[in-house]
């Protein structure tokens, strides 16, 4: 038997039924494309071609095309690629970690969260394929696979080596887990189907899902089975990534904190989109009832946790390069805030540090408004982080004669609008397709946690909650 | 499952018996302590301390003598692991409001008994640290900080706006102090709520803990600096704060779980199940994964890097023929022990395997905190001899006197929280 405290807010509102979530959740996916979905998807087309072109000029020209230099050889690249991984991190988290902590809110957001972390672990794979110049050598020189060029192996010592493992196990891992929370989906869409073709390829997708008891038996344990996996897998993730940096000797670079402090900025950025693309979703597709204000909150409250371990994290960094005493160390920090980059560091301090704290505010946090524009700052933010620890610290180099400034050519800019291109088509696409909310889970959450209204929010009048429900202020 | 009529008007009552078998504990403590202070004086060196004749001359300077260090020494180790024991009540019970966890509700009495020894911590650091400084900390030596002195170090001097006695102190006790308000506080609301009912202490709980966590997210890091990392005053990591933070939440776990089991085999806290026992076990097993994490990720970059100012620490560690196996008998008994013991389902939810790995843990973690301290204060004079196994007793019954006597003045089960109902009919 399982109570539910009556302090919890409801996790579907609107006095839903299982039918109407069926009916809310298929029709989307089984209704003809609407204008909406068609203007966006036109528009995400056209922004892939655009950038495509760029990229495919860099690819048949080489790397020259972008702005690097004999002093900064990695910028907007690895920015982007260190970016999107980390963007790839919450719908693990959301649907693995969460779940090990029966956080039963998820239910509503895992879905659209992991199909999120998969396209953007695709769009950051782009990055170090199309950095290899001649990706179609590169793709399997970059494994150990016996060859025949003699004894020509991988570095094996290479966190870059490392990352190639990490990535693509957790891609595999994720996309498994992703397809087998669809599977009841996709069997509810089977059997709601009209036409013999969304039968037949829906019917394929589902498996021959039947619903029996002994389904879901099986379907129980292997999500737990695969939540444990993935917990360790999304963990390393990151860490890998913070390997490729820490792992050098450059100031700025080799800092011992890296690696829980990326994996906590990476689930920050991560959360930040999935906010973007569900507040969106959400309003476009009608699901307020199920992607509720509780859910918002609670999402804000994670990005303020993390935001501010990020934080604490920066302020460690740097208090350390002065405690240390080691001059270069200490240049490296200064160089960051005062420097020529002076413009990106306080960027970043500002979206990732100073905005999420806002979300203290109860009237901020439950603000949908206030959220979408916060979610974007706090994904801006991000990204100047890695542009800030990847080209602040390379372009002051040992020798002064060295010193550069990097400006990114149009190159660089269009090839992350193409990565941008791809990740909202494909996204688009899902949301389409594929149910954005799984129909399954929620159900099992229904029970428990349905409820007309809110029950002690401040965003609704007190006089409709009961007396010991209030919210004091 | 049915509802059945659960007592919730549990009282812990510390009997006598009780009382008598920490007193005895404390007392073997402070005999084995006597012990090997005497062995120490007169006599007894162990193999490794072949060349404290030698080592003796160097450090000549430093005043103490030999075994008056050590016992600082130990003495600082066991103010470290037992505040952390204690701080960790605090911060998981804030931990639990603050995520809305419905299941701990009948074990918040028990995680928030253990912040009763804050201020006794507190009082002991200072205590210690006002005798001890010179002996534990290089950096309090003032002709460190002189130009014209021949020992002038340019690194510590450049490290004066932190490193030095009045701003040291009042960072102690400033973190102490609040500390212990916010456990005092924290501890009255729920209290009040057991008199008065409703949610408004429940919610007003909730942000309480949330000021709690903020303020301890800065000062645990500072803490663990000023603490520990400042003892080897040239070395520095980023990490340490987090590292040292892993350490004493994994312990305070273990120590929670362990006076829960305990609790459970006295007779107390009925309504406490398999279930609940499971969740604790989980998180012992997987906080003793992520403090692995953390140690192994500082380990391998300093490693990898290979910078000398920083490898300094490790190489200390594990070069020295005393200090190199505690490296790995800290990873077998904080990593593959609880790692292998609380693998399965099963082992979580016995209360044997818990109270087997839960004092493998504590023990663990205390040699942890030895293995920071010792080798940057003792050198190679460390030992593990009666002082080691004695004080940490005395301390203990110090401890569990003061955490059992707080834990008889209070219903072991707060009967007006808002989500009693889902902690008492927890299942997973």
């Amino acid at each position: 038997m399982q109570i539910v405290s009556q302090v919890r807010e409801p996790l579907v509102t609107g006095g839903k039924t299982y039918k109407d979530i069926t009916e809310d959740i298929c029709k989307p996916v089984e209704a003809k494309p609407n204008k909406s979905w068609l203007v966006a998807v036109t528009a995400s087309i056209i922004t892939l071609a655009a950038g495509g072109y760029f990229m495919g000029d860099m690819l048949w020209n080489g790397i020259g095309k972008w702005g690097l230099n004999k002093t900064v050889q990695w910028a907007w690249d690895i920015t982007n690629f260190v970016w999107w991984v980390g963007i790839g991190h919450a719908g693990t988290l959301i649907s693995a970690v969460l779940l090990l902590f029966r956080q039963k809110w998820r239910t509503s957001i895992n879905r659209a969260a992991e199909a999120m972390t998969i396209f953007a672990v695709i769009c950051a794979a782009l990055w170090p394929v199309v950095h290899m110049g001649r990706p179609w050598l590169g793709a399997y020189w970059a494994l150990p696979l016996p060859n025949t060029f003699g004894s020509l192996w991988v570095n094996f010592n290479s966190p870059l080596l490392w990352d190639v493992f990490a990535i693509s196990t957790y891609f595999s891992v994720s996309l498994v887990f992703w397809f087998i929370g669809l599977i009841p989906d996709f069997a509810t869409i089977r059997d709601r189907a009209k036409t013999k073709v969304s039968r037949l390829v829906y019917g394929m997708l589902s498996f021959g899902f039947d619903g029996s008891a002994k389904t879901w038996m099986h379907y129980e344990s292997v999500s737990l089975i695969l939540a444990g996996l993935s917990t360790p897998l999304v963990l390393s993730v990151h860490t890998i990534v913070s390997f490729d940096f820490a792992t050098s000797v450059i100031p700025g670079w080799h800092t011992t904190i890296f690696p829980p402090y990326f994996v906590a900025g990476a689930i920050f950025s991560g959360f930040a989109m999935v906010l973007t693309l569900m507040l969106i979703t959400r309003y476009v597709y009608n699901l307020q009832h199920y992607i509720t204000l509780e859910h918002i909150e609670l999402m804000n409250i994670i990005i303020t946790v993390t935001g501010s371990i990020v934080g604490i994290a920066y302020i460690t960094e740097f208090f350390i390069a002065w405690y240390s005493g080691v001059p270069y160390e200490q240049y490296a920090f200064i160089n960051r805030m005062t420097g020529p980059y002076w413009w990106a560091y306080w960027s970043m301090m500002t979206c990732n540090v100073i905005s999420p704290q806002l979300f203290y505010i109860k009237k901020i946090r439950t603000n949908i408004m206030m959220t979408f524009i916060l979610s974007v700052i706090v994904n801006i933010g991000m990204w100047f982080e890695r542009f800030v620890i990847i080209v602040t610290s390379l372009h002051r180099d040992y020798l002064p004669s060295s010193w550069v400034y990097f400006s990114p050519t149009i190159h660089d800019i269009m090839c992350y609008v193409f990565s941008f291109g791809l990740f909202f088509t494909l996204f688009f696409m899902f949301a389409k397709f594929f149910p954005v909310i799984n129909m399954a889970e929620v159900k099992a959450v229904l029970k428990d946690s349905d409820s007309k209204v809110y029950k002690g929010r401040v965003t609704i009048p007190n006089n409709v909650v009961p007396d010991e429900d209030k919210v004091l202020t | 499952m049915e509802i059945v009529a659960q007592n919730i008007d549990e009282k812990f009552s510390f009997s006598p018996k009780l009382k008598k078998q920490v007193f005895i504990i404390g007392i073997v403590g402070i005999i084995l302590s006597i012990i090997g202070i005497l062995v120490m004086n007169f006599g007894g060196h162990h193999g490794h301390e072949a060349g404290h004749v030698a080592e003796h001359a160097m450090a000549e300077h430093h005043g103490s003598a030999d075994w008056v260090k050590r016992l600082f020494a130990n003495l600082w180790i066991n103010n470290l692991f037992f505040t952390g024991l204690s701080i960790i009540g605090v911060f998981f019970f804030a931990v639990q409001y603050v995520a809305n966890a419905g299941w701990s509700v009948i074990l918040l009495r028990v995680i928030s008994s253990f912040g009763r020894f804050l201020p006794i911590a507190g009082v002991l650091m200072l205590v210690v640290f006002f005798f001890a400084s010179h002996d534990l900390f290089h950096w309090t030596h003032d002709y460190l900080y002189d130009e014209a002195h021949p020992e002038y170090d340019p690194i510590i001097a450049g490290k004066a706006p932190f490193l030095n006695t009045p701003f040291y102190l009042t960072r102690m006790i400033a973190f102490f102090t609040v500390w212990s308000i916010f456990a005092f506080v924290l501890r009255k609301n729920a209290l009040s709520e057991d008199a008065n009912g409703g949610t408004k202490y429940y919610r007003r709980l909730v942000r309480i803990s949330v000021g709690f966590l903020i303020f301890f997210g800065v000062s645990s890091s500072i803490s663990a600096w000023d603490w520990i990392m400042s003892i080897d005053t040239h070395w520095f990591s980023t990490m340490f704060g987090w590292y040292v933070f892993a350490s004493w939440f994994v312990s305070g776990l273990a120590g929670i779980t362990l006076l829960v089991v305990l609790l459970k085999d006295w007779g107390y806290l009925k309504p406490v199940t398999e279930n609940h026992l499971h969740d604790l076990g989980k998180f012992v097993f997987a906080f003793s994964i992520f403090w692995t994490y953390i140690w192994f990720s500082q380990f391998l970059l300093i490693y990898y890097a290979n910078i000398p100012e920083e490898t300094v620490y490790f190489w200390e560690r594990l070069k020295s023929d005393y200090y190199s196996k505690f490296i790995f008998v800290n990873l077998f008994l904080n990593f593959f022990f609880p790692f292998l013991g609380l693998m399965t389902r099963d082992a979580k939810r016995k209360i044997t395997f818990l109270k087997i790995v839960c004092v493998v843990v504590l023990i663990g973690h205390w040699l942890d905190f030895y293995l920071m301290v010792t080798p940057g204060t003792l050198k190679e004079l460390g030992g593990l001899g009666f002082l080691e196994i004695g004080l940490p007793m005395v301390y203990l019954s110090a401890f569990a006197y003061v955490v059992l006597s707080g834990l008889s003045k209070v219903a072991l089960i707060p009967k007006n929280h808002p989500m009693l109902e889902e902690s008492l009919y927890h299942h997973t």
